[in-house]
């Protein structure tokens, strides 16, 4: 033990992207023995900061000083290295490889037979066998992982730290595809390694959870520390107030849009996933901005794929125009006049080997067969030069491969696209996630610009000042159900999060 | 004024530059002509030249239809085999009245026509079976293709069985055929080779598709981000079946031509044929991951390994140390292309 009483400590950690300064000046320090919580909303910096402890990130500035010493990390490795463990939200193990393969991955335990070294299958499994019942953990150690469930994986995931002498545990979002007894089992493991000496830094939404678990908590927004508080000392209700409290530093167009009739109405659509959202019901309106809010896991992904045809639907109507329709792929989504910009403009947006100009047109292209099935180039040429000069989209050229332009340029490019098709409804998942603040005014412009025109709009967001600030009524959603429509001018960031957490 | 000029100079030491990355491998091409050009000047005569293009005009037509499936992130090991099927069907059937080992003694006399469309069909009935089951089935183009090259190998050799002698090689064809492979037109003086004239005609054609097609632009899409073109509204099975037939129609016609500059066909011809395919492609700048690729790359991606082969025997190479260069242009090639990607993560 250090005389500073703390495991580990981050110093003042800045660090920014182009055109976001996601941590400024982060000091969070945490006690060796105990669960030391982050809190905060969607983009509040917690990733990045834990990122930078993991050595994924570098920070800019800023120091880290593990048990007294300020080191430096330079990738996974040195952190794993020097006793930091992180178990992702995201699982990623070997699925067709043993569980006991899978915790000495990369440092099998070896007999060296002086010319060549053969993997020692037996000390692995005696060395697992040991590690499971040190934790209490109920694992063979030779099954496949496929064959195990989340829980156990997860399990196997924090056994595997521990075996790497693991001091801090970084748990993000630990819990999120947990069962109810899964986290109770967790939570056993969670006081077995704190009562061993080992901190943990615990990564969730859910109040109950941390109020129950956590012996400090850190609440963040905005890349700064709130602070940090002795979790005995709070509520949920001063936890969200702390999260959410702030002024609305974004700024946002004014907007003249008047809703008119019902052009959609979704009733009691429920997901053949049975995690997934059920029984959804809502009307969307003519030139209406209707926000649907909630947290990460909400299902609202979920839900606007399965209306736009990406997902499977096990039950519930949809009516556009009156008339009920059924949508089983982006086609025909297309041909009722629905256009969706996905969540994650990378892997499902933009196509990064082809031109701004190629990136446009793929989603309207029949528009611009001409004779023999060739294209028109200069009807083409013509919307897309009109939709840059529009849209405002910074390119050198129509010309220039859509990678190499920032993440907003990318999104117009991508609005642009679905522009071109004459949408009625236009569905935006996370329009502005990963663009800088700039460009975030420019891209409210063109939605609230699209509502005055009479397009109807369902814009997914988990930043709540946005919703507020571009809605006219929120629909808030928590684990795959809608727990309320909020009016768009009277809605609150505290009424929205409780509606987020109902079931938590 | 000077500002203006030295503007202007600047501006065209940048554009010399762009050019030169632009278009790398055509100053390769360049290069290696040349070279092997001054070492040996027998390597540039008229005939020779002409040679290397007749040889790769019939390899181009098969590179160009593997290239559109390695851009939507598939392939084709099947092509060759493909070749040969289309060689020897339309080579049985162009075969003189007057032969005496005609695979069809009975057969009537017909028009050069038949012999043709009948490699031509072939190849799209191959590429069809390709499509199907890589769209409908999902077998990952790799094996799909595998599996086929072996059924189609099989059934072009039982085509030309004839027990107990076995596979027979077939001869004989009718003038007009092997014209298509040898003959030109045009003035004695000025005359193009025909089968210089059909890879020209089909280079422009694929051309035509990839950039001014909806299914050209498809392609592309698919190959860049397949799940983006899914949410785009692209139908995957209906331009990936697209992709197959064309490239299986380009196999066939390839097949005649080869037969018909041949003047013969074996169950054999086109064995590999693939392979110098695919390599050619990524010579070209075709990249397997996906999304890129021009037929302009892809015909000089031919013509480099066609100037190499040839070069190196003009240049009295060893047959294997060719191997080995063509192997390791190949590597190189693909290895400095890649590193545009490599470098961005």
């Amino acid at each position: 033990m250090n005389e500073s009483g703390f495991i580990v400590e981050m110093r003042k950690i800045t660090k920014s992207f182009p055109g976001v300064k996601a941590l400024d000046e982060v000091t969070v320090k945490v006690k060796p023995g105990s669960v030391h919580a982050l809190m905060g909303e969607n983009g509040a910096g917690k990733s990045t900061l834990m990122k930078c402890l993991f050595g994924i990130y570098k920070p800019d500035a800023g120091e880290l000083v593990l048990d007294g010493k300020t080191i430096t990390l330079a990738n996974a490795k040195q952190a794993l290295d020097s006793g930091i463990s992180m178990i992702h939200q995201e699982l990623h193990p070997v699925p067709y490889r043993s569980v006991m393969e899978n915790i000495w991955l990369g440092r099998y335990p070896v007999r060296d037979f002086g010319l060549f070294k053969l993997v020692n299958g037996g000390k692995m499994l005696r060395d697992t066998k040991k590690l499971f019942e040190g934790l209490q953990m109920d694992i063979d150690p030779r099954v496949w992982v496929k064959n195990l469930s989340v829980s156990k994986i997860q399990s196997m995931e924090i056994a595997k730290a521990v075996s790497n002498n693991a001091r801090v545990i970084i748990m993000d979002e630990p819990t999120s595809s947990l069962t109810e007894n899964e986290v109770g089992h967790l939570f056993r493991i969670i006081r077995q390694l704190k009562s061993e000496g080992i901190a943990i830094i615990y990564i969730s939404h859910k109040m109950e959870e941390i109020l129950e678990i956590a012996d400090e908590v850190t609440i963040m927004r905005d890349g700064r520390v709130v602070g940090t508080y002795l979790a005995k000392e709070l509520t949920t209700d001063l936890i969200i107030n702390r999260m959410v409290g702030r002024d609305l530093t974004h700024r946002f167009p004014p907007r003249v849009n008047v809703p008119g009739g019902v052009v959609m109405r979704v009733e009691g659509l429920t997901s053949t996933n049975p995690r997934s959202f059920r029984d959804v019901s809502f009307d969307l309106r003519k030139g209406e901005i209707l926000g649907l809010g909630g947290l990460v896991g909400a299902q609202r992904t979920e839900l606007v794929e399965s209306i736009f045809g990406l997902r499977n639907i096990q039950s519930g109507k949809i009516w556009i125009n009156g008339k009920q329709t059924i949508i089983r792929n982006s086609i025909q989504a297309k041909s009722h006049k629905i256009a969706l910009l996905t969540e994650d403009r990378r892997t499902t947006g933009i196509i990064p080997v082809l031109s701004v100009f190629d990136n446009m047109v793929i989603a309207n292209i029949s528009k611009y067969l001409g004779k023999f099935l060739f294209l028109s180039r200069r009807r083409a040429s013509e919307d897309v030069r009109k939709s840059i000069d529009v849209l405002r989209v910074k390119t050198p050229s129509p010309m220039t491969r859509i990678e190499s332009l920032s993440g907003g340029n990318q999104q117009k490019v991508i609005f642009a696209r679905w522009l071109l098709t004459e949408p009625d409804i236009f569905i935006l998942d996370e329009p502005t996630r990963g663009i800088d603040v700039g460009a975030k005014y420019e891209i409210y412009t063109i939605i609230a610009d699209l509502a005055k025109r009479g397009k109807s709009i369902i814009m997914i967001s988990s930043e709540m000042p946005e919703l507020i600030g571009m809605s006219d009524r929120i629909m808030v959603m928590c684990e795959g159900r809608a727990t309320g429509i909020l009016d768009g001018k009277s809605a609150t960031q505290e009424r929205i999060m409780e509606l987020a957490t109902q079931f938590m | 004024m000077s500002d203006i000029s030295t503007t202007g100079r600047r501006l065209t030491t940048r554009s010399v530059r762009e050019f030169a990355t632009n278009n790398a491998i055509l100053l390769v091409l360049l290069a290696v002509v040349l070279v092997i050009g001054i070492v040996k000047t027998s390597f540039l005569n008229f005939d020779n030249i002409m040679n290397i293009l007749r040889i790769s005009s019939v390899r181009a037509v098969i590179a160009l239809g593997v290239g559109g499936i390695l851009i939507t992130r598939g392939t084709d090991l099947s092509a060759g085999r493909t070749v040969g099927l289309a060689a020897v069907i339309s080579g049985s059937l162009a075969q003189r009245m007057n032969y005496p080992s005609r695979l069809f003694p009975n057969m009537a006399d017909h028009s050069i026509w038949i012999p043709v469309l009948a490699g031509i069909g072939a190849g799209l009935v191959v590429g069809l079976l390709n499509g199907t089951i890589v769209a409908f089935l999902k077998v990952p183009a790799f094996i799909a293709t595998l599996g086929t090259m072996t059924i189609v190998y099989g059934a072009e050799s039982l085509y030309v069985d004839r027990p107990p002698m076995g596979a027979t090689p077939l001869g004989g064809f009718k003038d007009e055929f092997t014209n298509l492979g040898s003959g030109s037109i045009g003035p004695d003086s000025f005359s193009v080779p025909i089968i210089i004239i059909i890879a020209v005609v089909i280079s422009v054609f694929i051309f035509l598709v990839l950039n001014k097609t909806r299914l050209g632009k498809n392609i592309y899409a698919m190959g860049g981000n397949p799940d983006a073109a899914v949410v785009s509204g692209v139908s995957i099975w209906k331009n990936t079946m697209l992709v197959y037939a064309i490239a299986g129609l380009l196999y066939g016609l390839g097949g005649v031509l080869l037969a018909a500059r041949a003047g013969g066909a074996t169950n054999n011809y086109g064995q590999g044929y693939e392979l110098d395919a695919i390599a050619a492609c990524v010579i070209g700048g075709v990249s397997v991951s996906g999304g890129i690729g021009r037929v302009s790359g892809m015909l000089v991606g031919v013509l480099i390994k066609e100037v190499m082969n040839n070069g190196l025997v003009v240049l009295g190479v060893s047959a294997y140390w060719q191997q080995i260069v063509l192997g390791l242009i190949i590597v190189v090639a693909v290895g400095i292309d890649i590193q545009k990607y490599v470098r961005k993560r």
